[in-house]
């Protein structure tokens, strides 16, 4: 069914070097509402750069998990790794660490939240 | 373009692909963890924008340029990027360059067979960037379809 599909996304990328959508990858950017314009070089080292990421997160979790044994790539790799790894610090806050409700009822009772904080 | 949400995700046939090249062979990729990377790469966009934003202003330009873009991969220390990110560049600009000479040649070409017919030179000039506005137009329906399939 999409074997045709993906052979011509190979012919798209290899005219450019890249495999993202450039078009979609300058939406996102443009959503950024202080941005007003971008220069193609730019918008082309963008989206290459998104690229290696993509790599170097699925790369570095995978090496960090615990899926390693059974060759598997899971949520929780990722979340660990991100907490965990400095420059993916930025993640934290989309790749939140999953913790059942039972645990976490028992860590709000050992830590009460202040009423003023919510 | 109608702005949907959903416009704001990358491909997730592009981005699976992209994990699997990165992954040793026969790695099995949950789908939870395939829609984390795909949203955490549209977070590392928005963040880099926004750091090499930054570098524009400081500089007091408007538009984001090459240099903007490496050094918010500095910044966010991603140095190991910039090496591969220069190749690209660099890669870029030859396609560039080739395919300006390649159009200018066909500009010529065009000009001569004007010179035979009479044509206006405008026009054709005209009819070449209505051609690429539809090339665009195309790349931007297939990715659409192909999300469509994936989704």
């Amino acid at each position: 069914m999409s074997g045709n599909k993906v052979e011509a996304d190979v012919n798209a990328s290899n005219s450019k070097g890249v495999s993202l959508p450039m078009a979609r990858v300058k939406l996102i950017m443009k959503s950024s509402p202080e941005v007003s314009s971008i220069n193609q070089e730019a918008l082309l080292l963008t989206t290459k750069a998104t690229e290696l990421f993509v790599q170097y997160l699925a790369v570095s979790a995978f090496l960090n998990g615990s899926g390693k044994a059974e060759n598997t790539l899971s949520y929780s790799d990722l979340a660990n790794t991100a907490e965990e790894t400095e420059t993916f610090q930025f993640l934290t806050d989309i790749l939140p660490r999953k913790i059942l409700v039972r645990d976490y009822l028992k860590f709000l009772e050992e830590n009460p939240v202040d009423e003023a904080d919510n | 373009m109608a702005e949907r949400p959903e416009d704001l995700n990358l491909p997730n046939a592009v981005i699976t692909r992209i994990i699997k090249e990165a992954l040793p062979d026969g790695v099995n990729v949950s789908k939870e963890a395939r829609r984390a990377i795909s949203q955490a790469a549209s977070v590392f966009v928005l963040y880099a924008t926004s750091c090499a934003n930054n570098f524009a202003m400081k500089a007091k330009r408007k538009t984001l340029n090459a240099t903007d873009v490496m050094s918010a991969m500095e910044e966010m220390e991603f140095e190991r990027f910039l090496q591969p990110l220069r190749e690209s560049l660099e890669a870029y600009k030859k396609g560039q360059k080739g395919k300006k000479e390649a159009s200018e040649q066909k500009r010529k070409d065009a000009k001569e067979k004007k010179n035979d017919t009479g044509e206006n030179d405008k026009s054709r000039d005209d009819e070449e960037e209505e051609e690429e506005r539809m090339e665009e137009d195309q790349e931007v329906e297939n990715e659409v379809e192909e999300e469509e399939v994936e989704n």
